[in-house]
């Protein structure tokens, strides 16, 4: 089979050489006509991540359903005399409240001055705007506004801090869900217009925005950015392979390659309809990296018979297609399966991202191979005379290759010592997938929030719809003592920042029935009294500022929301179990409900994704051993592979260990990322370890060293480029890019090593004993 | 209640140019309260389904009563027969040409009546898709008109409240001519100009020859996706009722 698969490969060479113009004009058309299919659509909508069966969404959903949706921008004004409780900041508060109403899609406007305070006077109940007509107000009544706020539990944590030196107001939208790629944009514009035209006229505050909105914009121009990394890695790629190649025409036929290869990538993002995400946004970098390794393997061997071994061009670049088309078909076809196992997760971003570059990668074998030769055979090359240097970087890997062999077994059991210990700490990372950790800090979003966190309330939250089992039933006394139950034991754990539930409602409603009086300040205990008090309270309300947020159509249920400190996910996932279990305990069973909240779902996104991924990765890795079995002709080989495919990414968590302890969902992915290049070490340093073995009867000492001879410094060039482009990426203040791309470095170093150490060591083990075994 | 009276208040200076569509508009108002005028009395049964993104129904069912006023605005009472829990309670509305509606709640669990913030009413009415303000008699001072433009028989003339605390920066009315310039669809934007809602009248009926009434309400909330539909039953034009039948003892006479 390899001597069809090398004739097959030879006549190829042939007739790519010799109708030149022919493929070169073919691949242009192709890679035109899929370019003019392409479309480049961004998609920044949180919702994004989340698939249509996902069950955190589906419940999240539901809930929004039942009351209204919660998508929202929280603008947080710290003035600067650290007073929100003067005349003219309770103006500027109203007039920005005012103008907030303007925001496209919102649906309300929750602010201090335009919070509905309850009060009596006489008989009669007042409901209205904590502060109005800012304008008039008086030194006394100003005080009298400050001290109802920062004592009111619905205000406090919430839109004032305990100071009251800062203040939120918090803008609800609705956004149609139509085109969130147009939708959201057009909020952040306005919101953004909105805030500079306020910062310009009271320049007494800093405003600093979260919110789901703001996430989703984070989202949106993080994708952007991380796609103009791009620039930074076709600089790098044009460095790397001048250096490597010495010659400006196998530049320019490598960048035409990758330019290719993005253009078709591009085409089929068009006609698969996919639109970009932050994740997915990093194909190009993917493919540029990945495209470039193929085109090197064949450029290096082509200018070195042609310099170094005296071949005519034509012959180089046939006897390089004959060397190389194997080997670079295997790499295609293992990467390419590695990408298609993203499919396997439960995040659509990086489905895409896998099938993007999957599709890109198949189009880099494809034109590696046909216009990379072609375009070689066209342009001129003339012969160098620095053959010294190649000398010298063989015997240095001759010799690494000798000093390995000597010393088999105890380096098998100083590597294997190691990966065990770093197996051991890659099991203590844990899941965090809080996403306002996603950005570094030089995202406004991430210094907003954390500003918002550290100052007056939390950015991620907990809701949970409670139940009274009947219509109306949110009346009744029991639910309520219940309910009021719940929010008091909240209350008492320390992630919780706030509450928001019916029973301060009803509270309050109860207090103001009689006459103000503290002592009522509790649930009522007559049913029809509660209902009619609700009756009244709900009449009393202005437009946009009613309770159906909170209570369903039916009065049957309530919602709940409790805001928490950022605790990672697993602590929040365990402090929503807690809740879930204490209302199990504590209620009967209508009453029981789990928390949702865009906190959670991102919270469990990450177990969720390693739970599909492990499948698609067992998966891969069974099916890219049967590959190699097939391809390297050994059942033995085949199995032994595992080992050097298997122990770099166990490496990378290892050291992840020592760096973060915690992972995220984008991390998850880097096997299927990284499996290509692994098995693209593994396959040439074993192929040319068989062929010694096999074709020249060397012993497998020496074809340990022939196999370093050959292929070393080949490994060590191509992951330099590909540290190189994922050392790009590292740089995104994205996490799950750039977390990804950094422990991705690390996976493609320790694969480099251990193909040095560990798997060379291996097979000199194996193989003596194998043939003491003959022997005895 | 559904008796929409309206007349033209001021022609703002600023929309000088418009004059022409201004009058138009406030013409035809003009002729729609005159079809109106002179029903003395009147007393329904409604009955509310509100219904939200996910099918969810919930009903409520009330009686109304209102009473036609020249000098001022109408007075009306309504009193909610079911849920259980807030059967008998019952509001009673001053309708004012000029300034703020008065208006209070009767609350039987207590027995007490108490007044509600006549500022805010712009709010939904009892958790549905109908605010206060698209239920009570819209008074003429409270809006400026504008005509849009004629299609057939029907009358486009929008509306804008002048009330700041309107939740609605304009409403689009529908009047058909050829039927007494009866309501058919209007249409709610809110006050940053985006539609919010419609409000379709279906299956009119015609009483004591001259007085179109709407069997049927319908509410599309278009951001929400909610809705609410209002249902009437047992039109009676022959109550006679007079103003002593609008006052606070008549308020908690009528919750029983």
């Amino acid at each position: 089979m390899n001597q069809i698969k090398k004739s097959f490969a030879e006549k190829w060479g042939h007739f790519v050489v010799k109708n030149k113009w022919t493929v070169l004009l073919f691949s242009i058309i192709l890679a035109l006509s899929l370019a003019s299919q392409g479309k480049m659509e961004f998609d920044g909508d949180y919702h994004v991540f989340f698939s249509k069966s996902n069950p955190e969404l589906e419940a999240f959903d539901a809930l929004q359903e039942k009351y209204s949706k919660v998508d929202n921008i929280i603008m947080v004004l710290a003035p600067k005399n650290k007073n929100v409780f003067t005349k003219e900041n309770l103006i500027a508060i109203e007039e920005l409240t005012a103008e907030a109403w303007n925001t496209p899609y919102s649906s309300r406007v929750d602010a201090l001055t335009n919070y509905q305070h309850t009060r009596a006077e006489g008989d009669d109940l007042y409901v209205e705007d904590l502060s109005y007509e800012s304008e008039n107000l008086t030194p006394e009544k100003v005080e009298e506004i400050k001290n109802i706020a920062l004592n009111d539990p619905v205000l406090v944590h919430r839109l004032i801090n305990e100071d009251g030196s800062v203040a939120a107001i918090n803008i609800t939208v609705r956004p149609p869900g139509l085109d969130s790629a147009k939708e959201i944009p057009e909020i952040t514009k306005a919101n953004r217009a909105m805030i500079s035209a306020f910062e310009e006229k009271h320049s007494q505050f800093d405003v600093y925005v979260s919110g789901n909105v703001p996430l989703s914009t984070a989202f949106f121009e993080s994708s952007q950015n991380d796609l103009a990394l791009i620039g930074i890695m076709f600089m790098i790629v044009i460095a790397v392979t001048l250096l490597l190649t010495r010659n400006i025409f196998a530049t320019l036929a490598t960048l035409v390659v990758v330019m290719f290869s993005i253009m078709s990538a591009i085409g089929f993002i068009g006609l698969s309809g996919i639109k970009l995400t932050a994740p997915s946004s990093v194909f190009p970098t993917m493919i540029l990296t990945l495209a470039v390794a193929d085109s090197i393997h064949i450029l290096v061997t082509l200018l070195q018979k042609f310099r170094k071994e005296g071949y005519q061009k034509n012959e180089a670049i046939i006897e390089s297609m004959r060397l190389n088309f194997m080997p670079v078909f295997i790499t295609s076809l293992t990467t390419v399966v590695g990408f298609l196992t993203l499919n396997f997760g439960e995040v659509p971003p990086f489905w895409h991202l896998g099938n993007i570059t999957a599709f890109g990668m198949c189009m880099a074998f494809l034109y590696s191979t046909t216009t990379l030769p072609a375009l070689m055979a066209i342009f001129p090359i003339w012969r160098g005379s620095k053959k010294e240097v190649l000398v010298q970087k063989t015997s240095f890997y001759t010799q690494l290759g000798q000093l390995i062999v000597t010393q088999p077994l105890r380096l098998t059991i100083i590597s294997s010592c190691f990966i065990l210990s770093m197996t051991f700490l890659a099991l203590q990372n844990v899941f965090n997938d809080s996403f306002v950790d996603y950005f570094d800090e030089t995202v406004k979003f991430r210094t907003d929030s954390d500003f918002i966190n550290n100052n007056l309330t939390g950015i991620y939250n907990a809701e949970f719809s409670i139940g009274s089992g009947e219509s109306g039933g949110i009346n009744n006394p029991d639910y309520l003592e219940k309910l009021n139950s719940f929010e008091k034991w909240l209350n008492q754990q320390e992630e919780v920042i706030h509450v928001n539930s019916f029973a301060e409602v009803t509270r309050k409603i109860n207090k103001s029935m009689h006459g103000d009086d503290e002592s009522y300040y509790k649930v009522p205990t007559n049913r029809q009294e509660a209902a009619q008090y609700l009756l009244l309270y709900e009449l009393s309300l202005p437009f946009g500022l009613d309770l159906n947020n909170q209570i369903n159509v039916d009065k049957s249920e309530t919602r709940l929301n409790v805001v928490l400190q950022n605790l990672g996910s697993k602590k929040m996932l365990e402090f929503t179990t807690r809740a879930e279990n204490w209302l199990k305990k504590n209620t009967p069973d209508y009453m029981h409900a789990i928390g949702v909240s865009p906190t959670v779902m991102f919270a469990k996104l990450g177990f969720r994704q390693a739970d599909g991924m492990i499948k698609g990765n067992i998966i891969a890795l069974l099916l890219i051993s049967l590959v190699l079995m097939i391809a390297l002709k050994s059942f033995k080989m085949g199995a032994i592979s595992l080992i050097p495919n298997l122990a770099p990414v166990i490496v990378g968590f290892g050291f992840w260990a020592l760096y973060l302890g915690e992972i995220n969902t984008g991390m998850v992915v880097v096997f299927g990322i990284t499996l290509g290049i692994i098995v693209d070490d593994t396959v040439h340093f074993m192929s040319k370890f068989l062929r010694a073995r096999r074709e020249l009867n060397y012993n497998a000492k020496d074809s340990v060293i022939y196999a370093f001879e050959t292929v070393g410094r080949a490994l060590v060039i191509t992951t330099i480029v590909l540290v190189a482009g994922f050392a790009v990426l590292s740089t995104s203040p994205f996490a799950l890019n750039s977390y990804m791309a950094r422990i991705t470095v690390v996976i493609i170093s320790s694969a480099l090593v251990i193909d040095f150490i560990l798997l060379p060591s291996i097979l000199v083990l194996l193989h003596k004993e194998k043939s003491m075994l003959k022997k005895a | 209640m559904n008796k929409l009276i309206f007349t033209l208040l001021l022609i703002s200076p600023l929309i000088v140019i418009s004059q022409t569509a201004e009058e138009k508009g406030y013409q035809i108002v003009s002729k729609a309260i005159d079809a109106d005028r002179g029903f003395g009395s009147s007393s329904v049964d409604l009955k509310m389904v509100l219904k939200n993104k996910n099918g969810q129904v919930s009903e409520r069912t009330l009686s109304n009563k209102t009473l036609e006023l020249d000098e001022d605005g109408d007075k009306s009472m309504i009193i909610f027969t079911s849920p259980k829990d807030i059967k008998g309670t019952s509001t009673l509305t001053f309708t004012h040409k000029v300034g703020a509606d008065d208006q209070w709640l009767f609350l039987p669990s207590i027995q007490r009546t108490k007044r509600i913030s006549s500022s805010n009413k712009s709010g939904p009415f009892v958790g549905s898709e109908f605010a206060y303000e698209d239920l009570s008699s819209i008074e003429l001072e409270k809006n400026t008109y504008k005509f849009i433009k004629q299609d057939g028989d029907l009358l486009y003339v929008e509306q804008d409240p002048v009330d700041p605390k309107s939740g609605y920066k304009k409403r689009i009315a529908v009047y058909n001519k050829a039927k007494g310039y009866r309501l058919e669809t209007i249409k709610f934007f809110d006050r940053k100009g985006a539609l919010l809602k419609t409000l379709t009248y279906l299956d009119y009926k015609i009483y004591k020859n001259k007085f179109w009434r709407a069997s049927k309400f319908e509410m599309v909330n278009h951001q929400s996706k909610k809705e609410t539909q209002l249902f009437f039953e047992n039109y009676n034009f022959e109550v006679n009722l007079k103003e002593s039948d609008f006052t606070e003892i008549a308020l908690r006479r009528s919750s029983n």
